[in-house]
């Protein structure tokens, strides 16, 4: 469906864009992160790509393979009717990545929502604080290195059993 | 003495003051200087459906800035459905949006099907039952926001008659499913049963009831002064800024962007029916109920034509890959047994990949995102809710209005707690 974006992206940004690919109708692009805001403000200002709506983000965290995490961008266009997924691949000791927040302002909480539950650094963000966790909770739930079942009571209870506590 | 004046003056120094004569005074006080004051509303206030905190900071009553804190129902969602099958995660998408909890069943199974590649193979029934659900789905979304938000603004009576409706239609899911909010009827491959010998004219008395409701309630509501007054211009929201925010759904289209998923990218049999997309122009409040009430209108008339058109035959796809054997097959050979067990114990084998698929829900686009990895277990499930993105529209919405004006807005976004929080 949006197989010309992507050919339209290869053609201007070259070897900023990583890989293409297209799975069960769904359009990805993977993008170098250095050239993320760079592709991202033409993809938004360009009136052949006109992508107006943020979708959402997320992060996959691919535990074992190299590079770790793969941050997911999902955006709509309005008037053209497609649709594409850029995504960014970050190693685990520097989770960084810019925050396309600023070009379009529906990724705020969805950054928020990363950075809560995979611990993603975006910079640039100028509100980056926990969203579903409170403040003195410790670690990232959604990496797959966290166990389900740990338990991280906001108040300490001493008299509780040690798997409760 | 100087003491209270500093207090009735604001950030007047006691300089200040002596240095004023009596007159003075009292001109200044017709401006009333004031300091920013922090009001903290929520977690748990009787205008915040759900559980979400508002920290305010008001200048008088009028609000200048504001930190919206969601996550106070958060249940995990994704993290447990990581650890469950894929059949276990119809309950879990119950519980998100929890007024319409047939649309998340089924666009959280429809992502699934795409995974495997079996969308074009559901029989039809199933897909118009599909669609019959997430219609009714919709109409006690939509009767549950407004009746709340106009009982929240003194229309107590119009709570009242929804409530009535909205039960008559849970009372039908309930018969249908067994449950009456959490109802885990679609399976991965069609539904779980067919549809009740009666449904269609029990439907299709409540949905002539319903009608009458709507006109009832439009007689109360449409015309009346202090239901307009607290609804029009408050929290206006223009078409390009619901763009770049991600806004979709009826508050969306209040702001005049004609988006529908069940129109712009048509999935199960949407594009077999006839029916309009209402719009509004400036994204108020009043917008936002009148597209909602109308929206209602266009549910019923899609399921009076789906009740025409659906056609005789199984609810549920043949085979084997996602489809439970037969009970007596089940009970008495030993390979339908096995096949039972590997199915309830390991679940659907779905092939590596990721796809996101979306549905209209309730407040917009609802998506799941699905990561597999080959095994009975998603590595990833997504949960794209609407309210969520809304949500974060408020402090845009409620900036400059009144504390009070956060009612009405916050109940015509209508924010489900379950599904924001996921």
């Amino acid at each position: 469906m949006a197989q010309k974006v992507l050919d339209a992206l290869n053609k201007k940004f070259g070897d900023a864009i990583v890989e293409t690919t297209s799975e069960h109708g769904d359009e990805v692009a993977y993008v170098d992160r250095a050239h993320l805001l760079e592709v991202a403000t033409w993809l938004r200002d360009d009136p052949a790509m006109a992508f107006d709506s943020p979708v959402f983000c997320s992060c996959i965290d691919k535990l074992g393979e190299e590079p770790r995490f793969e941050v997911c961008y999902q955006l709509r266009s309005h008037s053209h009717r497609h649709r594409l997924r850029l995504k960014i691949r970050l190693d685990e000791d520097d989770v960084k990545s810019p925050s396309l927040a600023g070009i379009w302002p529906g990724f705020g909480w969805l950054e928020r929502e990363c950075y809560d539950m995979y611990g993603i650094q975006f910079e640039g963000h100028d509100d980056l604080r926990r969203i579903y966790m409170y403040d003195e909770f410790v670690g990232y739930p959604l990496r797959k290195d966290y166990p389900k079942d740990k338990r991280q009571p906001l108040i300490r209870r001493d008299d509780l059993p040690k798997t409760l506590a | 003495m100087a003491e209270l004046k500093t207090y009735v003056l604001g950030r007047k120094t006691i300089e200040d003051l002596e240095a004023l004569d009596q007159s003075d005074i009292k001109d200044d006080l017709q401006e009333i200087p004031s300091e920013l004051m922090t009001i903290n509303m929520g977690p748990s206030h009787p205008a915040m459906h759900g559980t979400v905190r508002i920290v305010l900071t008001v200048d008088g009553e009028r609000i200048v800035a504001s930190d919206v804190q969601p996550g106070f129902l958060h249940r995990c969602f994704e993290k447990e459905s990581e650890y469950a099958t894929y059949t276990q995660i119809f309950p879990y998408t119950d519980r998100l949006n929890y007024v319409s909890p047939m649309i998340n069943n089924v666009g959280y199974a429809l992502a699934v099907e795409k995974l495997l590649d079996m969308d074009r193979d559901i029989p039809e029934r199933a897909k118009y039952i599909r669609v019959i659900v997430s219609e009714i789905s919709r109409i006690t979304d939509h009767l549950t926001c407004i009746g709340a938000s106009a009982m929240e603004l003194g229309a107590f009576t119009v709570f009242f008659y929804y409530i009535k409706a909205r039960e008559w239609l849970f009372d039908l899911l309930e018969e249908l499913s067994g449950a009456r909010l959490t109802y885990s009827y679609v399976r991965v491959g069609g539904v779980v049963n067919d549809l009740t010998d009666d449904f269609e004219a029990k439907l299709n008395q409540h949905l002539s009831g319903l009608e009458t409701i709507l006109g009832e309630v439009e007689t109360l509501l449409n015309n009346n002064k202090i239901f307009r007054d607290r609804m029009e211009g408050v929290g206006p929201f223009s078409r390009e800024k619901a763009l770049a925010w991600g806004l979709t759904g009826p508050v969306a289209r209040a702001c005049g962007l004609d988006y529908d998923v069940r129109k712009d990218y048509p999935y199960l049999v949407y594009d077999r029916f006839d029916f309009d997309v209402p719009v509004g122009t400036t994204g108020d409040c009043f917008d936002r109920f009148l597209v909602r009430v109308e929206e209602m209108r266009q549910s019923i008339r899609i399921l009076r034509q789906a009740f025409e058109q659906i056609p005789d035959g199984p609810v549920m796809i043949d085979d084997p890959r996602v489809a439970l054997p037969d009970k007596q097959a089940a009970y008495n050979t030993i390979e339908a047994m096995i096949r039972h067990f590997k199915h309830i114990m390991d679940g659907i084998r779905v092939p590596p990949g990721e796809a996101y698929t979306f549905v209209e829900g309730g407040n917009g686009e609802l998506g799941f995102f699905i990561v597999a990895d080959g095994t009975g277990q998603p590595y990833k499930c997504y949960c794209r809710s609407p309210s969520f993105i809304t949500l974060q529209t408020v402090p845009e919405l409620i900036k400059g209005h009144l504390i009070a004006d956060v009612v009405p807005i916050f109940g015509m976004i209508n924010m489900i707690g379950g599904e924001c929080d996921k």
